[in-house]
């Protein structure tokens, strides 16, 4: 038998809300109870399931020759594209991700077929048995190719507001350039799984580790050609996710129902490293075009963007995400004329998809690219030139997109990480370092955040829970949001402990499940809380007003003046224990079980003019970085970072905290070694931790000072007036690629180098070689 | 000789016998004996989420009788005959469910340190090993060799280097005593050999039986800490149809201090030759510091890194610029060569078939004689080199009398730069001295592009290693010693 592992317990009268609780499943993280799917006790004649993955990235085929599969030890199903029964395609919302590959590979690594075996050395060793005559086509492979032959996945869109030509032509000053943005892995720790368990008749069970039970539950359906009904999707929690499973958990958990509904088995299928990081799609990789005029205090006045990603092969998510980057080309500033192009380039790699930011980092780090050249044209420190570009001030208070930027806290955010940072100290510390340091240059900069917070897609802004009392008093929570490590369970819990006023113990998150909640979003745009939060609150309000009435009718008072709190049911000197509250509403056959649903107020888009107001409000933040690069070898060591970041009013600090520092973190991996490398061929290069270098501990200063913005206004947030906290911080991490180029700058006099990201020493050492290769001998 | 590997998992004793000896540990514990708090991140000993503890009665003369050691080690890429004689740890032994946490796991929640949770059951063992390992509380430095080999991909690290700093602090010793009790009475010091699935794997227990076995299995995969040869099995999914390992054969575990040199066999491994090399070369030691991670340490060879041929491992550029020799033994008797002399093109080497690798053999500073070494990596922990160069220089007031030249990472073999050498030796180490050797060494490498750096990267750092020896002979200090940066 296994216990719930014991926790200090709670004070019952400490407020609930806003207090540091530990993520709800801490206890069984640390000592292993936590089970992920892959130790879910396995059922019995489970299956084991390897995808046979294309040697190439873009030929025809005809149909394979898998009988030497077939007939090797133990495979017990071999599926292609003609035996899916109902609709070969996982895209999310548009076609394009056929779940095999039928006739026509496109990426080297994308799916043929799948085989199933009794155990996963034989499915592994049959799958190596495969005959695929392949007819090479050339793919395309670069973001140029593909501009040179007009190989879009989507139409290019266009954002404009004023003349941006005019306004280029007319500026005092003018510079141009561009900026190359590398893709990023997930590396969730967790690869990707499903088990997918066959009932009765249509009937499917799935366990999937996604971040969109929903769109597996309907994608299986569809593949099967049966009712939605028939098809349940679980999820308890997952090994990090990150983006990386929003869409790309579908085929997973499409192909595992697949040869569940054909062998009448349950199947597992776990890709293992490599092949979940070939098979599956990474952050988008941009290039930005920018041409800038400005006056010569650095004030932008009318700018050009073109960007350009690599989406792959399919659409996927890539509308959205390529949006979300033009949203987010003005970062913090305001843009004067501007227009921007975006470019959703085909090409044959695997489909790019969601990652933390969602195309809103890459947005920004074009405008922050600029910023920092314009300083360096000017030669004035780059923070005087954010500054001067600020939003705020008279007819400098909207997007490029139409957009209010209300009681927009940067330039107050600003002033606080200046202050705590001691940035103006520092900049003269390091100026006098660099004056004397031959072969080691420091550089600093100080990078806002300005994150645009809703799903742009409108009718994902809605979410359901479902909150249930038992006659002991505890509470048991199931909403569509899923827990990936973010803390959103135990937030969620804390927003109905609040309601309920009882002890956080009180209230069980269950596994998020299309059976208990339906039709519900992903949980991605760092909205699980403000959804999820506001449908909980909703549901436990409906019962906390039925719990309401009994008492007071109980007590022969007005239903208005009863309060939960402290485990009790108060009304003035008269309270019951809520457990009592919950007996006495049941024998009166009163209903201690509710729905809630939460849509998001206020926002709407016009996807045709490009205006509207996207977003329910801006996250923001800022952060200071400081490096020091090697110049012999392009090494370099963070040494210190400062961020003040604004959550509202925190539900749970501590989560809030470990949220910015681990996005920080992992927005710094993405630009300094997180490097992608796929060769000529289009085969990745990359994939598993040997090669892959995602951030280690080594790599964080003790040094990294976070501190909550502390001026939070009230008119602002979501539930409970706290922000979302999920993405934003990601993007604090570009002051240390924006630091780096500061220091690049520091061993270039006279010159300023282009730095591109990620900016590997590799990177590093080559923009200072090129400019040491300019200087006579 | 026995079919089976006896040892302890956690308190209870577990014989194996007829299972498949390529299995892994981590297999092991989430297949047949569903523990599945040791999680699979990577499967080829890079992310940590596997870690387990192996403790093992202390050895060390020095040691108190009746007390332990316990290893941070990667079990994905662990083979069972490993466990034979060992006490297994996983996560599941700490706390027992329903019991209080184990101060380790207690300050991993205290401190917030888990997000996801599934890098947590690794960071977890590895911090207690350093608990039982730590003679006081470790600073940031300290932890981050501790931690570098695991990988989390949610917290950003701090809250997990705090947990580690407050579990250090109160430590919580084992019963050590009754441990080794346990152990000795299971201890059985015959050869093993395993067969199933395929595959044999023989431990022998004396070098002779060890000679014989080789000649009578000159095909044999030799196998010593099994930092490359799992992999083989875990990612390349090779099988492999004979193994004779290492692990148990007596002597080949010695380092011995001579007058002249310092003798390293062919069990040794990587953590236990750090402490010895800290002395006399504190550059290697920084830069073994950086080998893999301590879970890769505590099982990779010395000489397995040599023997293993790759054009990138890190040592062989410091043992050529060191002047070390290997020492080859077979059933024909033992030979000895300098170590650059071992590599004969790109992953072939001078062993014979039926021979091993017994020792190498490192000289002892001599007079006037001054050592570095750097490795150039894209991350700075736990990261295979884009370039790792080696320089012994020895100086007569401003005249280099001598200069060996180790590099890695730049030719097909690990490469001894003789050119460079020769347009060293003789000159006065001065700008121009370092000009004429920048141009030499330029000519005599012959990089190659792969994922890790760019051949014009790896040609222009080769070429400022140079330049940093340079700078750092003649003001020690100049060029920034990164390690000691951001702790
Ligand atoms: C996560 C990770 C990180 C790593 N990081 C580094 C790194 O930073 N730098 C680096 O250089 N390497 C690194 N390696 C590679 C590996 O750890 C080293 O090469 C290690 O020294 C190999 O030693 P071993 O004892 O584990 O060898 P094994 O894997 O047991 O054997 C390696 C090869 O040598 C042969 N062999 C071993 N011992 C002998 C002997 N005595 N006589 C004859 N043949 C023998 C084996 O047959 C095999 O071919 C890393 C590996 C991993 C998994
Ligand atoms: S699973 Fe990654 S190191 Fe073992
Ligand atoms: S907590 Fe998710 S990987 Fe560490």
């Amino acid at each position: 038998m296994k216990t719930a592992p014991v926790l200090d317990a709670p004070v019952l009268d400490a407020p609930v809300l806003g207090a540091p609780r530990p993520h709800d499943s801490a206890a069984w993280h640390v000592d292993g109870q936590a089970l992920y799917l892959d130790d879910i006790a396995e059922p019995a004649g489970l299956l084991h399931a390897v995808i046979g993955l294309s040697r190439v990235a873009h030929a025809r085929f005809p149909a394979p020759d898998l009988s030497e599969v077939a007939a090797s030890p133990g495979v017990a199903a071999v599926l292609m594209a003609r035996d899916v029964p109902g609709v070969n395609d996982v895209g999310p919302s548009f076609p394009g991700d056929p779940i095999f590959a039928d006739g026509l590979v496109e990426y080297h690594g994308q799916s043929v077929f799948v085989v199933a075996a009794e155990t996963l050395e034989q499915a592994r060793a049959a799958a190596a048995l495969a005959r695929i005559d392949y007819e090479v086509l050339k793919p395309v492979l670069t973001i140029d190719e593909a501009l040179a032959a007009q190989s879009f996945v989507l139409p290019t869109q266009v954002m404009r507001r004023g003349d941006a030509d005019a306004a280029l032509a007319r500026a005092p000053r003018r510079l141009k350039g561009r900026l190359l943005i590398g893709g990023q892995d997930h590396f969730y720790l967790e690869g990707q799984i499903a088990m997918a368990i066959p009932g009765e008749g249509d009937d499917m069970h799935l366990f999937s580790s996604t971040q969109h039970p929903t769109e597996v539950q309907h994608l299986t359906a569809r593949a099967l050609g049966i009712a939605d009904h028939n098809v349940v999707c679980e999820s308890r929690r997952l090994g990090g996710g990150f983006g990386g499973k929003e869409s790309q958990a579908s085929q997973i958990a499409v192909i595992a129902a697949l040869l569940a509904a054909r062998t009448r088995r349950p199947v597992k299928l776990r890709l293992d490293r490599d092949d979940d990081m070939v098979l599956t799609g990474k952050r988008h990789d941009f290039r930005t075009d920018w041409d800038v005029g400005f006056d010569d205090t650095g004030r932008i006045e009318g700018i050009t963007f073109e960007l350009a990603s690599r989406c792959g092969i399919s659409p996927d998510l890539s509308g959205a995400i390529n949006d979300r980057a033009m949203f987010h080309s003005d970062n913090a500033y305001f843009l004067g004329n501007a227009t921007i192009v975006s470019h959703r380039c085909k090409t044959n790699m695997v489909s790019a998809t969601a990652f933390r930011g969602f195309g809103g980092p890459q947005g920004m780090m074009g405008i922050e690219a600029v910023m920092d050249a314009i300083a360096r044209h000017l030669r004035l420190d780059p923070l005087d030139v954010r500054k001067r570009n600020f939003y705020g001030g008279a007819g400098r208070d909207e997007t490029h997109y139409g957009m209010r930027v209300e009681n927009f806290p940067v330039p107050a955010i600003i002033r606080q990480l200046e202050a705590s940072s001691e940035y103006a100290a520092r900049r003269r510390a390091i100026d006098t370092f660099n004056a004397t340091s031959r072969w080691s240059k420091r550089g600093l900069a100080l990078t806002p955040v300005k994150f645009g917070i809703a799903f742009t897609l409108l009718r994902m802004n809605q979410a359901g829970a479902l909150v249930h009392v038992y006659t002991d008093g505890s509470v048991m929570l199931n909403h569509g949001g899923i827990e990936m490590g973010q803390g959103l369970f135990v937030k969620v819990a804390q927003i109905v402990a609040d309601a309920f006023g009882v002890p956080l113990d009180r209230i069980k998150n269950t596994a998020t499940s299309t059976a208990k909640v339906p039709n519900t979003s992903p949980t991605a745009a760092s909205s699980g809380t403000d959804l999820n939060g506001h449908a909980a609150h909703n549901a436990a309000c409906i019962i906390r007003a039925r719990l309401a009435a009994v008492v007071a009718a109980e007590f022969g008072v007005d239903e208005a003046s009863i309060a939960f709190r402290a485990g009790q049911v108060v009304a003035g000197d008269r309270a019951l224990p809520f457990v009592d509250a919950v007996r006495l509403a049941y024998s009166q056959r009163v209903q201690l079980s509710a729905a809630g649903f939460y849509r998001t107020p206020k926002i709407h888009y016009d996807y045709a003019t490009h205006r509207g107001r996207p977003f329910l409000y801006f996250a923001c933040g800022a952060a200071v970085a400081e490096v020091e690069i090697d110049t012999l070898t392009g090494e370099y060591r963070l040494h210190r970072a400062d961020i003040v970041h604004d959550c509202g009013r925190s539900l749970n600090p501590a989560v809030d905290r470990g949220q910015i520092e681990g996005g920080f973190v992992q927005g710094m991996g993405w630009l300094t070694t997180e490097e992608l490398v796929w060769d000529t061929d289009g085969v990745l290069r990359t994939h598993a931790p040997s090669t892959y270098k995602i951030p280690s501990c080594g790599d964080v200063p003790t040094a990294l000072h976070i501190d909550f913005f502390d001026d939070v206004e009230d008119a602002d947030g979501a539930v409970h007036k706290s922000k979302a906290v999920g993405e934003p911080p990601l993007m604090l991490g570009i002051a240390v690629f924006q630091a780096l180029q500061d220091a690049v700058c520091a061993a270039c006099p006279g010159d300023a180098p282009r730095l591109d990201a990620p900016a590997t020493p590799e990177r590093v050492l080559m923009a200072i070689a090129a400019h040491r290769a300019r200087q006579p001998a | 000789m026995r079919d089976s590997i006896a040892f302890l998992l956690g308190d209870t004793p577990r014989t194996l016998r007829g299972v498949d000896p390529t299995m892994t540990v981590l297999e092991y514990l989430r297949g047949p004996e569903r523990r599945c708090g040791t999680k699979e991140g990577c499967a080829e000993g890079d992310c940590g989420a596997c870690t387990v503890v192996l403790g093992r009665p202390r050895a060390d003369p020095g040691a108190a009788p009746g007390t332990m050691t316990y290893e941070p080690v990667n079990s994905c890429i662990l083979f069972l005959h490993a466990l034979d004689g060992c006490q297994l740890l996983t996560v599941e032994d700490l706390h027992v469910h329903g019991a209080k946490l184990h101060p380790v796991q207690q300050a991993m929640v205290d401190h917030h340190a888990s997000q996801c949770g599934f890098c947590t059951p690794g960071f977890v063992m590895s911090v207690f090993a350093l608990t039982q390992s730590a003679a006081s509380v470790p600073d940031r430095a300290g932890i981050n060799t501790a931690l570098a080999g695991n990988l989390c991909r949610c917290t950003g690290y701090l809250p997990i280097v705090a947990a580690a700093k407050a579990a250090c602090a109160a430590p919580v010793s084992r019963d050590d005593a009754t441990t080794v009790q346990r152990l000795r009475a299971m201890r059985d010091p015959a050869p093993v050999r395993l067969a199933a699935a395929g595959t044999t794997l023989f431990v022998p227990t004396g070098v002779d039986d060890l000679v014989r076995l080789l000649a009578a299995h000159p095909d044999a995969t030799i196998l010593a800490g099994g930092t490359d040869v799992g992999l083989w099995v875990t990612k390349q999914h090779r099988r492999l149809p004979v193994i004779v390992s290492l692990e148990a054969v007596e002597g080949l575990d010695r380092i011995v201090l001579c007058e002249d040199r310092i003798e390293i066999g062919a069990r040794v491994t990587l953590e236990a030759l750090l402490p010895v090399l800290a002395g006399p070369y504190p550059a290697f030691a920084a830069m073994l510091r950086r080998f893999g991670s301590r879970q890769v340490r505590m099982r990779a060879t010395l000489c397995g890194n040599v023997a293993n041929g790759s054009p990138i491992g890190d040592t062989p550029p410091a043992l050529i610029a060191l002047g070390a020799e290997v020492r080859l033994r077979g059933a024909g008797g033992a030979r000895t060569m300098p170590v650059e002399d071992f590599f004969l093109g790109y992953r072939q080497t001078a062993l014979a078939l039926g021979e091993f690798v017994e020792r190498i053999d490192i000289p002892r500073p001599r007079m006037g004689e001054r050592f570095h070494v750097w490795k150039v990596s894209k991350r700075f922990e736990q990261d295979i080199s884009a370039v790792c160069g080696a320089f012994r220089l020895t100086l007569d007031g401003a005249t280099i009398a001598e200069a060996r030249i180790g590099f890695g990472g730049i030719a097909a073999i690990p490469f001894r730069a003789r050119a460079t050498e020769a347009t060293l030796t003789g000159g006065l180490w001065h700008e121009a001295t370092l000009a004429s050797s920048r141009e030499t060494l330029a000519r005599e490498l012959t990089p190659i592009s792969d994922m890790r750096a760019s051949a014009d990267y790896r040609r222009i750092v080769a070429c400022n290693l140079l330049t940093k020896l340079h700078a750092e002979t003649w003001s020690p200090g100049a060029t920034p010693a990164l390690a000691e940066i951001a702790a």
